[in-house]
């Protein structure tokens, strides 16, 4: 990992926090892809545990950055950054030595400020040994103990040799996994100004509850807003209220100068490495094609993987307004007005802006098979492309838009919508477990049926969000792995390491190994529970899953080494989440962009110069009325063209006093030095 | 004496789409009188050998720009060396692009174009109207076009960023009309917004050859826009016809879409069948700029092969030469700065050679097959079969004696164009057109071209064409949506206070480029109204959320949510 990281000039940039725990160490891991295993995984148990606590605490710092601007509002963000730049600064040839000092910088920081965190001593000395369990990672699985301290994964392996007094859990041969990550949730998405029912202490407590351990949330400015004020506010209500670790993707609401800045500003110094792009919400948040292939070729320079949301907006407004005109305004029109080709022409038009620009493209919520097939085909050409199908598209169909009940069929409502396509969940099953889509989200976003009931007498406003963050993990198992179609190894790819990887959370994330955090799941496969929204966690009165049936589920739910979920109770403690930053160039997503950017060298063909006639352009005025494609798009902060170099704007009317002398492009060159070339014979 | 000569065409092999039979033709007035054996005809008629050879119906070429001015530079060749030129090919209609410039009337264009062609071409034509700016406005003029000029199909760019290119919204607004008023939308399909940005970043490179052109117009933004404008037209349940398909992948794109039953035909081109793009790298600036044409040539060698093959499986239907031609000079406009050359290739008279020699002599295609994709599909498509397109009594007599045997090289020396340099340039085709019969007139025979400048007439054509329109007919008719009737919601409903700055929720209400369309009917319950600040009434709830607590039938169970 840490010698393609070197290759970034952007490297020694890199703010502390930002270093990742593993990267410093002696045994440093490489990845070789989603299915191969990854070597040295478990073969050096001893490990430089101060050198790991050192990358903890500093990655802690963010966090407690912004409890401080909490507390201090005086001097908001400078501090962390300036340290950390100063500290990566001071850093000395040996890579240890460079951790060490930085160990030493942020401790007599950050001393202090911990013992004002209550929480912080407790977790620090739970010590906890798993015994009896299988663990599974997305590799392989094998029988071993787990021994957690200070929130890590200290030792895997049998027979450890651990302290006195170490609580023991006994896994009893059940299977042992990394807890999930959900990377799709907007616990903090407002509607007209109205909040999810959801928010991050309900939302994480509910990811807690079915085997998730980490959410990555959509801060989600209005146009207009800063990314960064809005990331900061998505952060400081996530310290406050989450129950998981989380971290965070900024979506991008339209396309100008300035955001330019302030994404530089989030990859650079905020640990943020992914952006939300819309193709729909036309006039809301709705780019044009050149606005995207700017954002995707901007993004690409900082290392960030572009979120996509998918669908062709234009055609979604022209068939919503045909809709309403029909007098159709109930929640069938959602699905009317979202046909499935619309989604999979936007996402092959995502593809193919991201093949022009070579850029890691990831699909958000793939909603239907056309799309899927399209990711599928495209990735089989070798581009970059990650799909994410998500809970409600794997477990349900839009069928119940049609439903009698509004609020039944309201539930239901979000975008891509739901296919009504019943083929559909078990489709995008079969893509999953054979890895052409990677990673399964939730697209958690939960408003209330009031809240729906906004758009009572008109679709296009009732807020979309449906819920799924809980039953996530259950319903892959439920309906691939139980049905064969996967086996537990991509189940937790697909559930956890994959998102990890793509995300640069890997290997802290998404992986149980020695140095990893300790969020891990105990997980059963044969139990079985009915969804119904009496039982949920969610605050929504509603649950699109009501009265499913789902195989498999935790008994067990380790965050930060803290046992938050056993049997069927929860004990997660609200603000205990902390903010994970993540680094630019995940490799999962860019050692091939990399690459093909050397490869890709464009050159042009070195002619003689064409030294025959030119015909003599009359200089028409010059064609200024702005596209439709410019009108219509929010921003107009375009650069102008650069073609047609030889033509300025400037012109002057009337006959001018050299209009008799030919245009000098015409003869430049009749007798270029070096003598005639024979560029024209036409023979 | 418009009218043709008699004629009488004997001992030929008859060829159309559907069936081959040895007979003889009689033509009379300009029309085909009579079709079989032993026919009895007046004396003194002129008697055409066909011995051996094939007797198929003319040529039509769907695609020719022989008029339309690029960067104010007029084509070298224009209808009348354009349609002589076809002539010698064995192509007897030509059908020509209006291009309508920008805010100007589609009326006064159309006009202009069939003037001028009614002076100078040699052989019948009929006009395609390319729409460059669409708004709402254009519906009188697109109605009287379609309904009084017989014009049938419009095209539209997808290309040609802050020129020519329409956005989604017209696009999909534009086709709903074409459909209702029963006219084929054509499109330019490529994604002009990625092709302009990698123009800049070439630019910016230093590429400025015509090497850079096909680059900046890759195969993928090809493919992609010919995805997208299937989408639309499957949106808007509208014919579509995709011209110059250049790409295997865009022909795939295609292929695929009519297994799924999209209404949709693609053009590959002379060009595009015959060579391809390697020659964008070639020394010679004159001959690399000879090649720019969009979307390109596909630097891909295997491309005509594999175009071919679908055009013979029925994939894509029509063959056309895209035919726009700029001499050395003109191109050498842009010779600093590849997106200046003016686009445009030759082929409108090498077309069906090129066909004959590519499919039929390699065993891809069959003699029948030939004649669709040269003639019969176009015809049906654009609504002039079976006057053209076909060998029948009534048909114009538009007959071509082609020649299977002979063989001919191309070279810019001796081809009928003003060009100076012919892309096609020293390849040899097989087959080869005899004898070109144009409206009962012999106006090739013996090598000898006779033609007469203006001679050729106007064919206006119907909309509603059956081949086309059949389809989506029956499928306006089944693809209403029905909404599901339901009690009204009588649960609580969220009351939305901050309506002040973030109104529109509502996805469309601010941008359509057309005036017109802001009156859509979303959202009854608000206006564009507003009062800034506090207000009297601040304090009572908007209505929406109280209005039916009690509605008159007594309440609803619409909100047991279990």
């Amino acid at each position: 990992m840490s010698d393609c990281r070197r290759q970034w000039n952007r490297e020694d940039e890199l703010p502390v926090y930002l270093a990742g725990p593993i990267t410093t160490g002696p045994n440093q891991r490489k990845t070789y892809g989603m299915f191969s295993s990854v070597e040295g995984a478990f073969e050096s148990k001893t490990i430089d545990f101060e050198n790991y606590a050192v990358g903890r605490k500093g990655s802690r710092t963010p966090r407690s950055g912004s409890r401080e601007r909490l507390l201090d509002t005086g001097d908001p963000i400078s501090k962390t950054p300036s340290e950390a730049r100063e500290s990566s600064l001071n850093g000395s040839p040996g890579e240890r030595d460079e951790a060490r000092s930085r160990a030493e910088l942020s401790s007599t920081v950050r001393a202090p400020r911990n013992l004002t965190q209550p929480y912080g001593g407790g977790f620090i000395s739970e010590r906890l040994l798993i015994k009896g369990g299988r663990v599974v990672n997305d590799d392989q699985s094998f029988y071993a103990d787990v021994y957690i301290e200070d929130g890590l994964i200290k030792q895997v392996g049998e027979n450890l040799v651990v302290p006195g007094g170490v609580k023991v859990i006994e896994a009893n041969g059940r299977m042992v996994i990394p807890g999930g990550i959900d990377v799709n949730t907007c616990l903090m998405k407002s509607y007209l100004g109205t909040q999810p029912v959801d928010d991050f202490f309900q939302g994480t407590k509910a990811a807690l509850a079915g085997g998730t351990t980490m959410i990555i949330d959509h801060v989600a400015p209005q146009p207009g807003d800063s990314l960064l004020e809005a990331f900061e506010r998505w952060q400081e209500a996530a310290d406050k209220k989450a129950c998981c670790d989380y971290s965070l993707h900024v979506d991008i609401p339209q396309w100008n100068e300035n955001v330019k800045d302030e994404l530089e500003l989030l990859v650079q110094d905020k640990g943020i490495n992914s952006f939300q792009v819309y193709m729909a919400y036309k006039d809301v948040y709705q780019m044009t094609d050149s606005e995207l292939y700017e954002a995707f070729s901007f993004l690409k320079l900082l290392g960030a993987v572009v979120l996509v949301h998918a669908e062709n907006g234009d055609l979604i407004a022209q068939e919503q307004r045909k809709i309403l005109g029909m007098g159709i305004t109930g929640p069938e029109g959602h699905p009317l007005s979202r046909p499935e080709e619309v989604e999979a022409e936007a996402v092959f038009r995502a593809i193919t802006l991201g093949n022009r620009v070579n850029c890691p493209v990831y699909i958000t919520k793939v909603m239907s098979k056309s799309a899927a097939d399209t990711i599928t085909q495209a990735r089989r050409k070798g581009s970059v492309v990650f799909g994410e199908p998500i809970t409600a598209s794997l477990a349900t169909d839009g069928s119940h838009y049609w439903s009698k009940n509004w609020a039944k069929a309201a539930a239901y409502v979000t975008s891509p919508p739901l296919s009504p396509d019943q083929t559909t969940p078990d489709h995008l099953h079969t893509l999953l477990a054979c890895g052409d889509l990677q990673v399964v989200g939730s697209s958690h976003c939960a408003y209330s049926t009031s809240q729906k009931a906004i758009g009572k007498d008109d679709f296009t406003l009732i807020p979309e969000g449906i819920n799924g963050v809980e039953e996530r993990m259950g319903f892959v198992w439920d309906k691939a792995v139980a049905m064969g179609k996967m086996d537990e190894n991509q189940f937790v790819a697909v559930t956890s390491t994959n998102a990890a990887k793509i995300f640069n959370l890997y290997p802290r994330k998404g992986r149980i190994a020695v140095g990893s955090d300790a969020d891990i799941v105990i997980w059963d496969p044969d139990s079985v529970k009915t969804i119904t929204a009496k039982l949920q966690q969610s605050a929504a009165e509603y649950n699109i899953f009501e009265g499913l049936e789902s195989r498999g589920g935790p008994v067990l739910v380790l965050s930060q080494g803290q046992v938050v979920y056993e049997e069927g109770k929860l004990h997660a403690q609200q603000g205990t989440g902390r903010f994970i930053p993540r680094k630019p160039f995940p490799d999962y997503a860019y050692q091939r962009v990399k690459f093909r950017n050397q490869v890709k060298h464009k050159q042009g063909v070195t002619r003689g110069i064409y030294d025959g006639p030119v015909y003599d352009v009359a200089p028409i005025p010059k064609y200024i009325t702005p596209s439709p494609s410019a009108k219509t798009s929010p921003t107009s902060h375009q650069p102008p063209p650069i073609r047609n170099l030889h033509q300025s704007n400037f012109s002057l009317s009337g006959a001018q006093i050299d209009d008799n002398i030919p245009r000098r492009s015409g003869h430049r060159i009749v007798a270029p030095p070096g003598g005639r070339s024979n560029i024209t014979s036409l023979g | 004496d418009h009218f043709g000569d008699r004629l009488i065409i004997k001992g030929g092999k008859i060829v159309n789409d559907d069936q081959s039979f040895y007979a003889d033709i009689y033509v009379e007035d300009g029309t085909i009188k009579q079709i079989g054996e032993n026919l009895i005809v007046p004396s003194g008629v002129k008697t055409v050998d066909a011995y051996g050879q094939l007797v198929i119906p003319g040529g039509i070429d769907a695609n020719t720009n022989l008029y339309s001015p690029q960067k104010g530079l007029n084509p070298a060749d224009d209808f009348y060396q354009g349609t002589r030129a076809a002539l010698s090919g064995g192509t007897t209609t030509i059908m020509d692009h209006v291009l309508v410039e920008p805010g100007t009337s589609l009326l006064t264009a159309f006009d202009q174009w069939k003037d001028a062609a009614e002076q100078r071409a040699c052989c019948d034509f009929s006009l395609h109207v390319d729409i460059t700016r669409w708004h709402e406005g254009l519906y009188e003029e697109l109605e009287t076009l379609i309904k009084d000029k017989g014009v049938n199909s419009f095209l539209f760019f997808m290309a040609y960023k802050d020129k020519y290119q329409s956005s989604d919204s017209q696009l999909y607004e534009a086709f709903s009309v074409l459909r209702d008023l029963g006219a084929i939308a054509q499109v330019h399909a490529e994604n002009g917004d990625i092709i302009d940005e990698e123009q800049k970043k070439l630019l910016c490179l230093g590429i400025t050859g015509p090497e850079g052109h096909v680059i900046s117009h890759s195969e993928e933004v090809e493919t992609e826009a010919v995805y997208r404008a299937i989408t639309i037209a499957k949106q808007s349940n509208c014919p579509l016809y995709v011209t110059k398909v250049m790409s295997k992948s865009a022909a795939d794109v295609i292929a695929k879409a009519r297994k799924k039953g999209m209404v949709v035909y693609g053009e590959p081109i002379t060009a595009g069948l015959a060579t391809d793009g390697s020659h964008y790298w070639s020394k010679d600036w004159a001959i690399a700029a000879a090649f720019v044409t969009s979307p390109p040539l596909n630097p891909d060698p295997s491309t005509p092969q594999y175009l071919t093959s679908l055009l013979a499986c029925g994939d894509l239907q029509v063959t056309s030469s895209a035919q726009a031609s700029f001499s050395t000079a003109q191109k050498a406009v842009g010779k600093d700065n590849f997106t200046l050359i003016p686009e445009g290739t030759n082929g409108i008279e090498e077309r069906m050679s090129v066909v004959w020699d590519r499919a039929v002599a390699t065993g891809m295609m069959d003699e029948n097959e030939f004649v669709a994709v040269t003639s019969t599909n176009a015809a049906k498509l654009f609504s002039m079969y079976p006057r053209k397109g076909r060998i029948a009594v009534g048909s114009d007599a538009d007959i071509v004696i082609w020649n299977p045997k002979e063989t001919r090289i191309i070279s810019a020396n001796t081809h009928n164009l003003n060009l100076e340099v012919n892309i096609f340039e020293g390849l040899e085709f097989r087959g080869v057109a005899s004898v070109v019969i144009s409206g009962g007139r012999v106006l090739l025979e013996d090598g000898k071209l006779n033609v007469t400048e203006g001679s050729g007439r106007f064919i206006p054509r119907k909309a509603f064409p059956d081949i086309v329109y059949k389809r989506i007919k029956a499928r306006s008719k089944m693809a209403e949506a029905h909404g599901v009737p339901r009690g009204n919601y009588d649960g609580p409903v969220h009351d939305v206070i901050s309506m002040t700055k973030s109104v529109p929720p509502t996805p469309t209400t601010r941008g359509p480029p057309c005036p017109k369309t802001l009156t859509g009917p979303r959202n009854l319950h608000q206006s564009g109204f507003t009062l800034a600040g506090a207000q009297i009434d601040d304090h009572i709830p908007r209505r929406s959320a109280q209005r039916i607590v009690a509605p008159p039938g007594g309440r609803s169970n619409i909100t047991s949510l279990s």
